[in-house]
């Protein structure tokens, strides 16, 4: 079937923010499709509310709207733009549900709208719980016995009739969040009651619990023509019981012989015919492990996590050819990309083992609960190919950047046996290290198996590495062994830590043998076909398949790693757009990463992609294969610059800023010298190793400080100390892992914050744009409410910024990116912190100042001068209309998390309003960011003692909009004594009702808690917790809470416009 | 101990002795199917040929008997990268090493797989010998490799005597019975294709490949099936001259693999010897008659020639979507259809079993 011409105009719907459970996936997914529909002469419409994707740029799409995702404003959209179909396959759940309502409430069809990729009967046949189940009865495919409930009764009789433990999934949401699995009726009441009013539609799914079977998953294919394909299946580590974005999984299946893999293959293609779907899908599976036995256990009609993992695994680009089959083309007419002989309409077929690992926000969330469920927590993966198992698990253990290099963590080494035996119970992120450990211990592997339920095979090959540790720790460290442990990928680091020798020795003896890593071509095929795509993954003891592909001249372009919180999405849009520019400057250029969910990672974007771990080791062996001229690390966050140093040793010139400048930024006592010679004030400190020192400074500067490392992420162990106690407890914490920098003791001003990127070309500096943070110093930037242009800063303040920035670039030698946040106190301007590398704000500002950041950068750290890309030196003219980016988060995915702001970053993503108004952008970065406007119009107030003042004006704000207000003691008595009427409630350990009954009565739109103390349990961490858990809004800073007032109250002042930022120049 | 793969062209790849420590000299061909490494090792139409698997890991699962396509292992050598030291699958009987050593098979394990496809794929099949001796000259072998021959395969595989089988046998359903009986021509035949016969309800009798049409015919068969095989289809001069019998007495007629290759042989069609040949579980076949696109499982390396086929005899009916290489041919004046892949599967997918329901109905109607 050829391209059905109709199609000339598509509205293509994307995610939104990323939050746990739908990340950078879709724009990986997204921007691979709108790519593809624009080669197809389309006219490509987009909308998403996250402005930090690739798929938002006016390179990928022709209209980009950063707009709210709701039904309300892709209305907007469709009406304004009237495209002739919608495509919303591509934005995760997010997309679909809008299409959805959009679609049943009959506008699609008034505006003579297609659905393309999908039909609504599909979307409802695959995601409405009890219309999936009618469905998969009608073709045989066995599912758990379920039930479908709208209340928690229905759900308690149906569990006394099939017994305990039982699962619970809410109908309608992301990544199952408000799901788990109840071993009891109180625990199933409690997740049952939360799920239900989770669910977009009230429906909870309560099933029969298959714990402990494999979960299997099938990556499938259809076209209009009803051709089906698997592009690949995985397998899960964890049995069933872990969410598979939080499990370790394996492409492909290992341990199903043929009869297995062929019966559920065909269960796959069965249901994905059955549903009518053109496009891809994913249907996951759970599998008896000692009889053919199985379930379905769910199927999403559409690009997903999985199909993103599924595509790197094999090289098979699933949303480009779902985008052609959307079209009309059928498999047989789409060409294999990296092949460029054969066609879609094949199985590929893989010659080595995937392993992905998810990468869990336990080190940023230290209170929350560890223990993996249904609902998955991850924020982001890695992942990483080998031809053996063992060698693709040790890659994707490093990948991770936790600290951890082996599976020998030490962690579990002083636990007895009968400890690690308990230990093995406990369903967490850490499991496979006290397998490890339980194989040390002596510990049967059938006893492992018991406990855990995972497959025999996958311990053995954890217990073939520990046989390695100990060879390594107890042997003669021969060639041979040396081998054997490089062919399992154990890092020089580790064999030298084993066998008591240095790296350096461990590498020579490497070197002397020609122990080196070779690279394979991920071609889809096996080696059946010539492939002609430089998709390349390393291994020992083989032949090497890179070739030289040009004369150019080669850069190495380090990517970011895994997507976690304070390393997101938006290093990727750096990464990316790097590349683009060394290539449209004539380079060939070389991306490393690890990320199967990222852009960075397509295969057609670098000239060569490396799929590898980011570590020096790693990356030397790269080096030495491809000697490349040059490399670029100041795109890939922390990542890419903790490699700086390892590159410069092995003599890879750093593009750009040079290695000491950056140092100079870090090391307190260079920084300082900087400053004071560039006349810049910052908030007096110092910098300390220990807990004395510290101490010391704290007091000589006097309370609060801020207390932080040094090179960190995302304001990772940084906290606002009032107390000696205080700083004591912190600087343990950030000791746990040895510190090569010191720790950083500063005085804390309490300010607005200003930040600013720039790029300085060696002369001078171009600021795209000046952003202002809503809410003052000492919650993260991360997580404040960010608006460009900034609204209360006076020229002359503006102006200072403008030259301070100019300074330090100048004084830090900046060549291409620097990232500065100030704060701006009684109208003096501090500096508290240099990143002379790209930021979380370069995507955003990019967009709403048009002014392409990382382009300019790129082409600056090759030599040109900003005057000579046609921009002009200084502030850039302020935009016409007025951005707001909101920080996302995703509390309700972490149990146990507290969610109050503070130094440490804890937002997931962000979204972007966009207006012609301070006001209207405010109110749409409120809406994209999923907070919802009035329904019951309650709120709870309840604030520290310094805040009651503040509250007052909050109050009246609130009564004004018709709110009811409800209060804790204190608060309300300071609201009623100023003319606000506040009913007092009970706090929750005092009688019924209390504050708790309010919340869960589920009648309450909004809480404003302002913690006591950072980061204590108590009343307060109940109270937001609870909120969080029952979907209720809880703001924990005031300046956020007079945001969101100004937000609601802008909501009744209807006709908002939207903003085509393709225009923007 | 250690082991040598030596391709004729000179190629050395060095690992370990698996199996069986014999010296062989075989032909090197190599699969890509992922799965189903017990189904390739006992496919009679890998006789004469030693198979290379390129998926890294093998025998994960171990060895499920039940899950054997013949009686026996056929290959010559087994090459492999890694074999798993543990078997794991709840229906594991054996670990692969033990059963190779039982069927005497010889096979090498740690191989760069990845680095000998790509020597295939270049050079096209070439012949190798499995070896635990180091030669010190390799052209003391090299030209004994090189005259080495894949021949008289079929005698080797076929059975020896006729059998026949109703439902109820092979683990199928006593109680379907579509009161058709299936002559079966057993060139070199899988189980899987007796099974999906059986679970038709039909009746099975398999002859062996050197039986006369006559004897065949006598029985009244309501449909006849030419199996798949080994070897070059063009050598088995007297089983083409049968079939040619077979043809004219317009018997429904449904044939696999190496026989489609002969009923082409044997109405004048020609074949021809593939570079490399197709071998695994990912094959799109297009039937040109609907575009549909089956995935279907392949193991051959030889091919109808296209040019070679007389439209007023067959006509393509299935083309390989990869390399436009006929896969199926529908003859127009004869209720006889083939097919060069196999839609009895084992290993593969059963995208294409429903053929068998359509030889079903084509018998139905005959009859």
């Amino acid at each position: 079937m050829p391209r059905n011409k109709e199609i000339k105009k598509v509205l293509v719907i994307g995610s939104g923010p990323i939050v746990i459970g739908q990340a950078a996936e879709f724009d990986y997914a997204g921007t691979q499709a709108c790519r593809s529909l624009k080669e197809e002469g389309v006219e490509v419409v987009l909308i998403n509310s996250n402005p930090a994707t690739i798929m938002t740029d006016k390179e990928i799409a022709d209209k980009v709207y950063i707009e709210p995702l709701t039904p309300s404003f892709v209305r907007k959209v469709i009406r304004k733009e009237q495209p002739d179909s919608v495509l919303p396959t591509l934005g995760g759940q997010a997309a679909l549900n809008i299409a959805m309502e959009l679609e049943e409430s009959g506008f699609l069809k008034r505006h003579n709208v297609k659905l393309i990729g999908t039909t609504s009967l599909t979307i409802k046949k695959a995601e409405d719980r009890l219309e999936f189940k009618n469905t998969m009865e009608k073709i045989h495919e066995p599912i758990a016995a379920s039930i479908v409930v709208n209340n928690t009764e229905d759900a308690v009789a149906f569990a006394n009739e099939i017994g305990y433990p039982v699962v619970i999934r809410p109908a309608y949401t992301l990544g199952g969040s408000g799901g788990g699995i109840a071993d009891n009726e109180q625990e199933l009441v409690d997740i049952c009651a939360n799920g239900l009013r989770l669910s977009r539609v009230g429906q909870c799914l309560i099933e029969r619990c298959i714990a402990g079977w494999k979960e299997i998953e099938y990556e499938v294919m259809r076209d209009g023509n009803g051709n089906c394909i698997t592009v690949c299946n995985m397998e899960n580590l964890d049995p069933v019981g872990v969410h598979t974005g939080d499990s370790i999984v394996v492409a492909p299946s290992q341990t199903l012989a043929d009869k297995e893999y062929q019966m559920l293959r065909s269960s796959a293609l069965n249901i994905i015919t059955e549903l009518e779907i053109t496009g891809g899908c994913n249907v996951q599976f759970a599998l008896h492990p000692e009889t053919f036995e199985y379930c379905v256990i769910e199927v999403n009609p559409r690009v997903s996590r999985s199909s993103a993992l599924a595509s790197k695994a094999t090289g098979y680009p699933i949303a480009k050819v779902a985008a052609k089959i959307a079209l009309g083309y059928t498999l047989d007419e789409i060409k294999n990309a990296i092949t460029g002989k054969t066609y879609a309409s094949f199985e590929p077929a893989l010659d080595y083992c995937v392993v992905k690992i998810p990468r869990l926000p336990f080190d940023k969330f230290i209170q929350a609960s560890r223990k993996l469920t249904t609902q998955m927590k991850a924020t982001g993966e890695v992942m990483s190919i080998c031809t053996n198992f063992e060698g693709g698990l040790m890659k994707a253990i490093r990948s991770l950047e936790q600290h951890v290099d082996s599976l020998d963590t030490g962690e579990f080494t002083e636990l007895t046996k009968e400890e690690i035996l308990n230990q093995l119970e406990v369903v967490d992120d850490r499991r496979i290290y006290v397998i490890a450990e339980a194989i040390r211990k002596g510990i049967a592997n059938e006893t492992i198996h018991e406990i855990t339920k995972i497959d025999e095979w996958f311990i053995d090959k954890i217990q073939i590495l520990v046989e390695m540790e100990q060879r390594l720790k107890n042997e003669e460290l021969t060639v041979e062994l040396l081998k054997e442990a490089k062919r399992l990928e154990f890092p020089d680091s580790v064999i030298a830590r084993m066998s008591k020798k240095t790296e350096e020795q461990v590498k020579e003896m490497r070197y002397a043998n020609d122990i080196i890593a070779a690279y394979k071509i991920v071609d889809t095929c096996a080696a059946e076909f010539e492939a002609h795509t430089p998709y390349y993954y390393s291994c020992f003891g083989s032949f090497n398949e890179v070739e030289e592909i040009s004369n150019n001249k080669k850069i190495l372009v380090l990517g970011s790693g895994p997507i976690r919180i304070g390393q997101g999405i938006e290093f990727d849009y750096c990464s990316v757009h790097s590349v683009w520019a060394l290539k449209k400057a004539g380079y060939e250029t070389i991306i490393v990463n690890n990320n199967p969910e990222t852009v960075s990672t397509d295969f057609d974007i670098a000239d060569k992609l490396y799929f590898e771990p980011l570590t020096a080791e790693d990356v030397e062996s790269i080096v030495r294969m491809e000697k490349p001229d040059g490399a670029v690390v100041q795109f890939g966050g922390q990542t890419a610059i903790k490699l700086t140093q390892a590159l410069m040793e092995m003599g890879v010139p750093i593009l750009g800023t040079s290695a000491e400048n950056v140092d100079a930024a870090e090391d307190r006592e260079l920084f300082d010298a900087i400053l004071e010679q560039c006349e810049i004030p910052r908030p007096s400190g110092h910098t300390v190793f220990t807990v004395d020192e510290a101490l010391k400074a704290a007091n000589e500067l006097g309370y609060p400080v801020l207390v932080r490392p040094s090179y960190v992420l995302g304001g990772q162990g940084m906290h606002i100390a009032h107390s000696d106690k205080e700083v004591k407890e912190y600087i343990e914490i950030i000791n746990v892992h040895t510190q090569e920098h010191p720790i950083l003791v500063d005085k804390y001003l309490m300010g607005k914050e200003v930040e600013v990127d720039a790029v300085c070309d060696g002369s001078d500096i171009l600021i795209p744009g000046i952003m202002e943070h809503i809410e003052r110093a000492g919650v993260h930037s991360g997580d404040s409410i960010s608006v460009y242009p900034t609204q209360s800063l006076k020229q002359c303040v503006l102006e200072t910024i403008e030259e301070y920035t100019r300074r330090l670039a100048k004084a830090l030698h900046v060549i291409g990116l620097i990232n500065i946040q100030f704060i701006v106190y009684n109208d003096e301007v501090y500096v508290i912190e240099v990143n002379p590398r790209s930021s979380r704000t370069v995507p955003f500002i990019s967009k709403v100042t048009g002014v392409p950041i990382v382009d300019l950068a790129t082409e600056v750290i090759l030599g040109k001068k900003i005057t000579e890309l046609g921009y002009s030196y200084g502030v850039h003219k302020r935009a016409d209309f007025i951005a707001v980016k909101m920080p996302v988060f995703s509390f309700e995915k972490i149990r146990g998390a507290d969610i109050n702001l503070g130094p440490e970053m804890k937002s997931t993503g962000e979204c972007l309003g966009v207006g012609k108004t301070f006001n209207e952008a405010l109110h749409k970065a409120f809406v994209g960011s999923g907070i919802k406007g009035p329904i019951n119009k309650k709120v709870i107030l309840t604030v520290k003692d310094s805040d009651k003042e503040e509250i007052i004006e909050i109050g009246k704000r609130f009564k004004q909009l018709g709110y009811d207000i409800f209060a804790t003691r204190g608060t309300s008595r300071v609201l009623n004594a100023n003319g606000v009427l506040a009913f007092p409630i009970n706090r929750i350990d005092e009688e019924s009702p209390t504050l708790m009954d309010l919340l869960l009565d589920h009648r309450i739109d909004m809480v404003v808690n302002t913690p006591e103390k950072d980061g204590k349990v108590g009343d307060g961490f109940l109270i937001r917790r609870v909120a969080i858990e029952t979907g209720v809004t809880c703001l924990t800073s005031l300046d956020t809470a007079k945001a969101a007032l100004t937000s609601l109250e802008t909501a009744d002042h209807a006709d908002i416009s939207i903003i085509n930022l393709a225009e923007v120049k | 101990m250690r082991a040598f793969l030596i391709l004729e062209d000179g190629h050395v790849f060095t690992g370990e002795s698996i199996g069986s420590s014999r010296e062989i000299i075989s032909e090197i061909v190599f699969n890509t199917s992922m799965t189903g490494y017990l189904e390739v090792l006992t496919d009679p139409s890998y006789a004469g040929q030693a198979v290379t698997m390129t998926y890294p890991l093998i025998g994960n699962y171990g060895i499920c008997f039940e899950d054997m396509e013949s009686k026996k292992a056929w290959p010559d050598g087994f090459i492999v990268r890694e074999l798993s030291r543990l078997a794991s699958n709840f229906r594991n009987e054996a670990d692969i090493d033990s059963f190779l050593k039982e069927q005497d098979i010889p096979g090498i394990k740690g191989v760069d797989t990845r680095a000998l496809t790509k020597v295939l794929r270049e050079k096209g099949t070439m012949n190798g010998m499995i070896t635990t001796k180091e030669y010190a000259d390799l052209t003391e072998v090299t030209d004994k490799i090189k005259s080495y021959k894949v021949t008289g395969v079929v005698a080797k595989t076929t059975c020896k005597e006729k059998i026949s089988y109703k439902p109820g046998e092979f683990g199928t359903d006593a109680d379907v019975d579509c009161g058709l009986h299936v002559a079966l021509l057993d060139v070199g035949s899988k189980n899987n294709i007796i099974r999906c016969l059986l679970k038709r309800g039909c009746t099975v009798t398999v002859y062996p490949a050197f039986s006369k049409a006559e004897e065949i015919l006598a029985e009244k068969p309501d449909g006849i099936m030419v199996s798949n095989g080994p070897g070059d289809p063009s050598e088995c001069v007297e089983v083409i001259a049968e079939m040619k019998k077979l043809y004219e007495s317009g018997t429904p007629i449904f044939a696999i693999c190496l026989g489609h290759q002969l009923m082409a042989l044997a109405t004048g069609a020609k074949t021809e010897k593939m570079k490399y040949g197709h071998r695994g579980a990912n094959h799109p076949v297009k039937d040109v008659r609907t575009n549909r696109v089956y995935i279907s499982s392949q193991n051959h390396g030889y091919v109808v020639k296209e040019d070679s086929l007389n439209p007023e005899i067959a006509k393509t009916a299935f083309v390989n979507v990869n390399d436009g290489t006929v896969e199926g041919l529908e003859y127009t004046k004869q209720p006889v259809f083939t097919v060069q892949f196999h839609p009895e599967a084992c290993s593969g997918p059963k995208d294409s079993e429903f053929l068998f329901d359509e030889f079903v109905k084509m018998m139905e109607v005959s009859e």
